[in-house]
């Protein structure tokens, strides 16, 4: 038990020392692939200066698909509005990732859409479950972070991209 | 014990200094642009006595898995490491991650620079589709086959991937005896031919070798003790269209689950998918034959696997389809096709309705691989004499069988056609109606003495939302079978707070068991706290005995009756 304690007590010191740098974390560059074969780097992503969602999610996880098609509905006045980009990382593997593209479309998203079979941009960003979604300020910094999905949660997310957008602080 | 405490002190000091010297020092020091983040996970189980519902009794009476990963980067440096801790591990976890109660089993340390990554320690690694090698982490269900050795990466031009890399894999608290060593290249032909870089055409062409060393023990076979394998793989993709296929070979490799045959394996896996906006189509074939690919001749269960066989069935997700009979691949043998269909109808038109409708039907066959035995008709028997290493006059060669890839045989390992019907009625109400038959070979599968399960499954989902806060999610699941349990019903309402609070209760019903005293309820509550990346989640009730899978990989948990508590988060 006392380990436990141990294990618990470093998870938790760390975890609260080091939120406050969250702020100047930049999204690790790792080598995935597109929905074409072709490979990508993950430290590529960018927005010209406007906010980015990164979203993990699976064809599997049914409050992924939740969330995503909720947001869908009403993206396009997401991006109107914020210039927001959405990019979904499908951590499918073999199984189900050649699945994946006919899903994006068969759903009509307009996010850009990677796939991280293996789980090395998952475990770059420290992800446990999804769904897990990330919010990227114009500079490139990781500065909110939030896992599983739940009907509403799409309003608190975009209240914070329309914060980012007008250039204010979400911490 | 002593290893933790020197790691804990050492990552506190770490965490110390970088607090203290970023804040001194602003010019730019040893520390300066250091960052430090990871994330833990922690599951509990308590048990109680339950015997109707056949829930093994525990000694300790509780079971606790818990891990924690952090990772260090700065500049072209990273280094990590996951402590791990299992008092004792939760009940169908393996025994034997209980034999070390901490630790770190992984740790590793990773440079980069201009197209070159080497890492040295542990890692994780796939090539193409992983039929031929693929290590990887999936923590809810215990597996864990990282290498622990050198893996360099480099990329010399554009477009050209190379991949080396030399390890033993984890095995639990241990390493594996065998030494795998394997290489792989990736040609993206549109980024390394400049003609070909604004084609509509995708073409990329990929290919691996991997070769396992494991001393040949005393057995009386003279057993090989390197075993090579290879793989191809390419990729086609063409406006709508994407074709990609990859063919896997092992060289003989006798085993303890192949009946320690000379036979050499073969995989071939392809996929062809159709897309535009509101359809979507894909097909995918898969043929293997003894293609258990193991850094141990003498391994079992999820252990110690250098490859990774997909599944080519759909990933359920509602319980009753999910977790009663999950299909699993053979890896010994089995030929299998799948097709999935998504349509989405307009909104705005007469049957799409105002806010438009998703259909989405799945189809999935898997039977045998034919086989020609040497020596007799019956597999069993042909299988005890190759145990007793009985020389046969037939079969020289000691290959077993004789087969090829296109040869289907008669056994249904698995059926299942399935549709699902998506739509949003109003604003605030969406439904969901979903019906699967299901054939399910459970001999096969989980060793049951039964013919093979036929089962029919209906579900139907709705949501709610009031205002933009509050939500009701709710469940109603049928199953009927005349096989194994017999017929089973799930409810399932959920009310949800956004963003805070999620409050569950579901109750399944095994009223259709052939035996009256299991005809057994499985009530559950659980209330679950989110704030941002911190998950808590308590619970309470019977757990049922099932199949639970991630990614098409599946462990067997035991019927529980207790309390359940979940924290995690990432930093």
């Amino acid at each position: 038990m006392r380990q436990v304690f141990t294990l618990l007590a470093i998870a938790l010191i760390a975890s609260t020392t080091l939120q406050a740098q969250d702020g100047g974390r930049k999204i690790p560059a790792v080598e995935i692939k597109a929905l074409n074969g072709a490979s990508f780097n993950t430290g590529s992503i960018e927005n010209d200066g406007n906010p980015i969602i990164i979203s993990f999610w699976a064809t599997w996880c049914s409050p992924c698909k939740r969330e995503l098609n909720t947001i869908a509905e009403d993206f396009v006045d997401w991006q109107d509005e914020t210039g927001v980009k959405l990019v979904a990382i499908s951590i499918d593997d073999a199984r189900n990732m050649h699945k994946v593209k006919p899903y994006v479309d068969g759903q009509s998203w307009e996010y850009e859409v990677y796939l991280d079979p293996n789980a090395d941009f998952k475990r770059a960003m420290n992800v446990n479950n999804v769904p897990h979604t990330f919010l990227i300020d114009g500079d490139g910094n990781i500065v909110w972070q939030h896992n599983s999905y739940q009907p509403g949660d799409e309003h608190e997310l975009y209240e914070l991209v329309e914060k980012l957008a007008a250039g204010e602080s979400i911490n | 014990m002593k290893q933790l405490q020197l790691l804990s002190s050492t990552f506190l000091l770490v965490f110390l200094c970088t607090q203290t010297l970023t804040a001194q020092d602003e010019g730019g020091g040893l520390l300066d642009g250091l960052q430090i983040h990871g994330n833990f996970d922690v599951y509990g189980q308590q048990y109680n006595k339950d015997s109707i519902i056949g829930a093994p009794v525990v000694p300790q009476k509780s079971g606790i898995n818990a891990f924690t990963n952090l990772i260090a980067t700065k500049g072209k440096f990273t280094a990590g490491v996951r402590i791990e801790s299992y008092l004792p591990p939760v009940q169908g976890f393996d025994v034997r991650y209980g034999n070390q109660p901490i630790g770190v089993p992984f740790r590793y340390a990773t440079f980069k620079q201009d197209g070159l990554e080497v890492t040295a320690g542990n890692f994780y690694e796939q090539f193409g589709n992983g039929l031929i090698l693929r290590a990887y982490e999936e923590r809810a269900l215990g597996i864990d086959n990282a290498f622990d050795g050198i893996r360099v990466k480099y990329s010399p031009y554009k477009g050209v991937y190379l991949k080396g890399l030399v390890g033993n894999q984890r095995y639990y608290w241990q390493k594996s005896d065998g030494i795998v060593r394997a290489f792989d290249s990736e040609f993206q032909l549109n980024e390394l031919i400049s003609q070909l870089e604004t084609r509509a055409l995708r073409i990329s062409l990929g290919g691996s070798v991997v070769s396992k060393f494991q001393a040949g023990g005393t057995s009386s076979l003279k057993l090989p003790e390197n075993v090579a394998g290879g793989a191809g793989r390419f990729q086609l993709n063409w406006k709508d269209f994407g074709l990609m296929g990859e063919y896997a070979y092992k060289a003989n490799d006798p085993t303890k689950s192949n009946h320690y045959i000379y036979k050499e394996g073969q995989g071939l896996f392809m996929s062809a998918t159709y897309s535009r906006k509101g359809f979507g189509v894909n097909i995918s074939a898969k043929s293997i034959d003894n293609m258990e690919f193991r850094s141990d001749r003498e391994a079992g269960l999820n252990d110690l696997f250098i490859n990774y066989l997909p599944a080519l069935t759909r990933q359920h997700t509602y319980n009753l389809a999910a977790t009663l009979y999950p299909y699993a691949t053979q890896p010994n043998g089995e030929v299998g096709i799948q097709g999935d269909l998504i349509y989405k109808i307009k909104r705005g038109s007469k049957i799409g309705g105002k806010y438009g409708t998703t259909i989405q039907i799945n189809v999935s066959l898997i039977n045998a691989l034919k086989r020609d035995y040497y020596t007799s008709e019956n597999i069993d028997t042909a299988n005890a004499l190759l145990d007793q290493q009985v020389y046969l006059d037939a079969d020289p060669g000691r290959k077993g069988y004789k087969t090829n890839l296109l040869n289907i045989g008669d056994s249904v390992y698995y059926r299942d056609f399935n549709i699902e019907i998506d739509r949003k009625f109003t604003k605030h109400f969406k439904l969901k109606a979903t019906y699967a038959f299901q054939e399910y070979n459970i001999a096969l599968i989980q060793n049951k003495v039964s013919d093979n399960v036929v089962a029919h499954i209906g579900v139907v989902e709705g949501l709610h939302t009031f205002g933009k806060k509050h939500s009701i999610r709710w469940e109603a699941q049928t199953l009927f079978t005349d096989q194994d349990q017999g017929d089973w019903i799930f409810g399932l309402i959920e009310y949800g707070y956004s963003p805070h609070w999620i409050v569950t209760i579901l109750n399944q019903y095994n009223y259709g068991n052939k035996v009256e005293d299991l005809r057994v309820n499985y009530p559950t509550a659980q209330v679950t706290y989110i704030q941002n990346a911190l998950r808590m989640s308590i619970g309470y009730g019977r757990q049922r005995a099932g199949i639970f899978c991630v990614g098409g990989v599946c462990r067997n948990v035991p019927a529980a009756n207790g309390l359940t508590v979940a924290i995690t988060s990432s930093f």
